[in-house]
């Protein structure tokens, strides 16, 4: 749910990256925050484990520009991947605008990403959302490894729905803006069609 | 979609800010916040000036979802009262009609007991106001900024 702020000129919304435990949810939020400018970006909050696995979620608000006039403001969250944070994971979808989905590419974790997808479409639904009409993108991390599916057998599994879809290595940031805009420029693309109707 | 948009024009803005700033007065508060439930801050009141009001505001809130879904593994309905007791500070956090969170950050130079009291009439103020904010928001004759925008300022805003 987006919140607009006539006084401030602030367009806000939320951004979830989903996906399975180890897929490289939080390292696509790390390496956005070491690439933006300082001024356009708020701390980088991660509730994590000692052992850094996320425990509730990771937080970046993200400035990334004007729309005439209004300052347009993307918070960005991931969800704890590990399976029995379910619970958590619910909460963090509350108001969700738009959500990309980081697949591992690794062939040992295909069943991994579709379990996730399916909890993902799960969770969505539990809270009056639908993952065939919301802003969706979806990321298949993790390119650089060994023993990893081809693009086309991960697309054919995860994106019946033909959403926008990227390869990415998010440690060194292949791929990683590329999604958040594509999903950035969905979410505002929606607002639009909303005020429209 | 499943939760309306929130839209805050200046009129209902100033009169948030107005409770706020007074609750600041009243409780002998450091700051006063009010956030959405989705983390997004709404107004600030008070000594601001080195906090990180953002990510106050996120983890606010996810403090907030996470009690509620303790409540509901309880069957209780939300936990709309929560204090938090440091050495030097102090936090009470209210869920105000299910929708938004005010927040009070105070010290030794005020009271739980006082805080409690003067958040009691800054909700009924608050809900008073937030329900004209969401009957405005779903008005569908209230205009949005995004129905002005154009696929090109969209564009626009993503080239390099």
């Amino acid at each position: 749910m987006s919140f607009i702020n006539y006084l401030s000129r602030e367009i806000n919304c939320k951004i979830v990256y989903y996906g399975p435990g180890l897929c490289g949810k939080t390292t696509n939020l790390q390496y956005i925050y070491n690439r933006t400018n300082p001024d356009a970006k708020g701390k980088m909050i991660s509730l994590a484990t000692e052992t850094e696995r996320t425990l509730f979620f990771d937080f970046l608000p993200l400035e990334i520009g004007e729309i005439r006039g209004f300052k347009t403001r993307f918070h960005l969250y991931t969800v704890p991947g590990q399976v029995f944070y379910d619970a958590s994971r619910k909460l963090i979808l509350k108001g969700v605008d738009g959500v990309v989905f980081v697949a591992d590419s690794q062939m040992l974790r295909s069943e991994a990403n579709t379990e996730s997808m399916d909890n993902l479409r799960t969770n969505l639904a539990e809270q009056g959302y639908n993952l065939d009409t919301i802003p969706y993108v979806i990321q298949y991390n993790k390119r650089d490894m060994p023993n990893i599916s081809p693009t086309e057998e991960l697309r054919q599994m995860l994106n019946t729905g033909d959403v926008p879809d990227f390869n990415a290595v998010a440690t060194t940031g292949e791929g990683v803006f590329e999604t958040l805009k594509s999903v950035a420029k969905l979410v505002l693309t929606e607002l639009k069609r909303g005020a429209a109707r | 979609m499943a939760s309306p948009q929130m839209v805050m024009y200046e009129e209902e803005f100033a009169q948030v800010q107005a409770v706020t700033n007074r609750l600041v007065q009243d409780a002998n508060a450091r700051v006063v916040f009010v956030i959405d439930k989705n983390g997004q801050l709404i107004s600030a009141s008070g000594d601001t000036g080195d906090l990180d009001t953002t990510s106050l505001a996120s983890l606010t809130a996810g403090t907030i979802a996470a009690t509620g879904g303790i409540a509901q593994l309880l069957r209780e309905q939300e936990f709309a009262t929560q204090y938090h007791e440091g050495v030097r500070q102090n936090v009470h956090i209210q869920v105000v009609s299910g929708r938004v969170i005010l927040v009070v950050i105070f010290d030794n130079r005020t009271s739980l007991g006082l805080v409690r009291l003067r958040v009691k009439r800054a909700t009924e103020n608050l809900t008073r106001i937030f329900e004209m904010v969401m009957a405005k928001s779903q008005d569908p004759f209230q205009s949005s900024p995004f129905a002005e925008i154009t696929d090109d300022d969209i564009d626009n805003l993503f080239n390099d």
